[in-house]
Parts: structure tokens; sequence; C-alpha cells
């Protein structure tokens, strides 16, 4: 039984799974929608003081940051006690594409050549680091969600402004990819 | 009791944000360049049990665990917060890697650097609301 839910899970296994997530969040008296723990941290170190957009009561969001809590405690978990030692089975296309952008595959989840703390002592590291959390946190709360509140909750409500966001997604992740990254990496 | 729900929630959404890869670097630049389904079928299958289970939710008005009704808000109009909200996750998206939901997924992997990561989503939230009334929304 763990040998086998210790292989990497199947997508038509996974994506049913993340709507289960999504029912019993709405089942607990939540909902899903991760960004929102941003704002909440916010708020939680007396931002709501200066800004009225973070002047709310935070501890009625405490439930979402127990809930990224144990988002970290299933990733502990999962990696330590829930892994076959596989490398990743990435397709053969992307090992080539950024192979050219002398970017090695190493088999990990991410290339620990980049995402280590060495990084930070170039350009690239504060780029994708510390840019690219600021647009992730800028960015969803402008947006009102991320994959979660949007692409999985919303778009399940069948929400036209969850389907704009969306295609913004996709806009800039396609753009990073095909006509920053060259000039990045 | 009501917290420890949620927690295994969230170890439950830790596990399947790892094993699906869907926390991984790589598979969003597979994603990004289309040269795989995974991700495609991972995204399509949760939103095709999505739709079937915020319908079941509305159509027969379920209750949760406090016993009071669901209720899932509609989002406010609009279009343009959406376009450029989105499109500036997007790019941090392809950038990192990682969506809110596998920042924290990842630091439990061990990828510590994650943290800074946080840490500048949580700045880019607060210029955010810095900003909210100059920005189109």
């Amino acid at each position: 039984m763990i040998d086998y839910i210790s292989q990497p899970w199947a997508w038509y296994v996974s994506g049913p799974v993340i709507a289960l997530i999504m029912l019993l969040l709405l089942w607990a008296g939540g909902e899903f929608g991760v960004s929102s723990t941003l704002r909440t941290f916010c708020s939680m170190s007396g931002a709501g003081r200066k800004i009225k957009f973070f002047d709310f009561d935070w501890r009625s969001q405490l439930w979402n940051v127990i809930f990224v809590i144990g988002a970290v405690i299933g990733g502990f978990f999962s990696v330590n006690y829930l892994n076959d030692a596989q490398p990743l089975a990435l397709s053969q296309a992307t090992i080539d594409d950024l192979n050219q952008m002398g970017i090695q595959f190493d088999g990990h989840l991410a290339p620990e050549e980049i995402f280590n703390w060495e990084i930070m002592g170039t350009p690239t590291g504060w780029i994708i680091i510390v840019l690219g959390g600021f647009l992730i946190g800028f960015g969803t709360r402008w947006a009102g969600g991320c994959t979660s509140g949007h692409a999985i909750s919303g778009l399940s409500n069948l929400q036209l402004p969850s389907l704009i966001a969306v295609i913004g997604f996709f806009a800039g992740g396609l753009l990073m990819t095909h006509f920053l990254f060259p000039l990045i990496f | 009791m009501k917290f420890l729900r949620y927690l295994f929630i969230g170890i439950l959404f830790g596990v399947v944000m790892t094993k699906s890869e869907a926390i991984s670097w790589y598979r969003i630049q597979e994603m990004f360049r289309f040269q795989s389904f995974h991700m495609y079928g991972i995204i399509g299958s949760a939103l095709a049990c999505g739709v079937l289970i915020t319908q079941w939710i509305k159509r027969y008005k379920i209750n949760n665990a406090q016993g009071s009704q669901i209720v899932i808000n509609d989002k406010t109009k609009g279009w343009m917060r959406y376009f450029f909200g989105g499109t500036l996750f997007g790019l941090g998206w392809a950038l990192t890697g990682a969506c809110p939901g596998p920042l924290y997924v990842l630091v439990g992997n061990g990828f510590s650097i994650f943290l800074l990561v946080i840490a500048s989503a949580i700045v880019g939230t607060f210029v955010y609301g810095l900003l909210r009334d100059y920005l189109p929304h």
C-alpha cells in the first residue's frame, strides 16, 4: 500500500483529490483559496493600522493559516515517507529546452542549482526568488485569487471573472517562459 | 477540534500537491511549453469534479459541518483586475514554478529558499494594499 501510493500520482487521481479538498474545506466552513493567507499575514503583522485593506479580523481567517501549516507538514511527510526516490518523469522536449538555457535537469521536483540560498548572491536569484515572489503576492491580490481560488473554486462555480483571471495567469506564464526566460537565463 | 480538521485537510493537500508533482518547477515549465498533458489533466479533472461538486452543493443546499448552508459567493464583476492582476501572477508563477499553495508545500519538501519567496509574496500583497486605490479594478 505504502509502496503503491509512494509512486507519483496520475493526473486522474490527483485532480479529483484536489476537488475533494475544495469540498472538505467548504464542508469545514472555509473555502479553497490559498493566496488569502498572504493578506492574513499582512493583517496579523499590524498592517491594518495604516492600511484599510488589511483592517479586518484576521482571527476569522486563522483556519486558512492552519490549512497551510498542514500543507507544509503534508509536503514534509510526502518527501520523507511517501518517496519512491525515482527521478521525475519529465518529457524529453522540456529537458532539451531547459538544457539549451543552461539548466540541467536533476530529477528533483525543482532544480536544486536554482532553488538554494547561494543563488541569492546572483542577480538571477533576486529575479526568480524576490521578484517572482513579489509578483505572486501582488498579482494574486489584485486578481482576487490564485490557482485555487480562481482556476478551481471560481471556474467550478462558472464565474466569468475567474475565466478572465485564468487567461491572465496563462498570458503571464507564457510571456515569461517564451520571451523573458531567454533574457534571464 | 475545528482547527484539527483544517490541519488534516492541509496535510492531504500537501501530499497530493507533492505526489502529483504539481509543485514542480519542471512540471510548470513543461506545462507552459505544452510538452505534456500532465498538468492540464490535473487542472482539468479537478475542474470537472469541482463543477459537479459545486452544482450539487448549490442545487441541494448542502450544509457544512456547523449545520448552516454552504454559501459560495459570486466573484465581483469587471475584467481589469482579473486580467492585469492575473497576468502579473502568471509571470511570477512561471518564474518560481509555484502558485501560493505549492509555496508552502515546497517548504515542507525541504526547499527552504521558498520561505524567502513567501516573504516576498507577503511584501507584494502589502504593496498591493498600499496602491489599491490607484489601480484599475
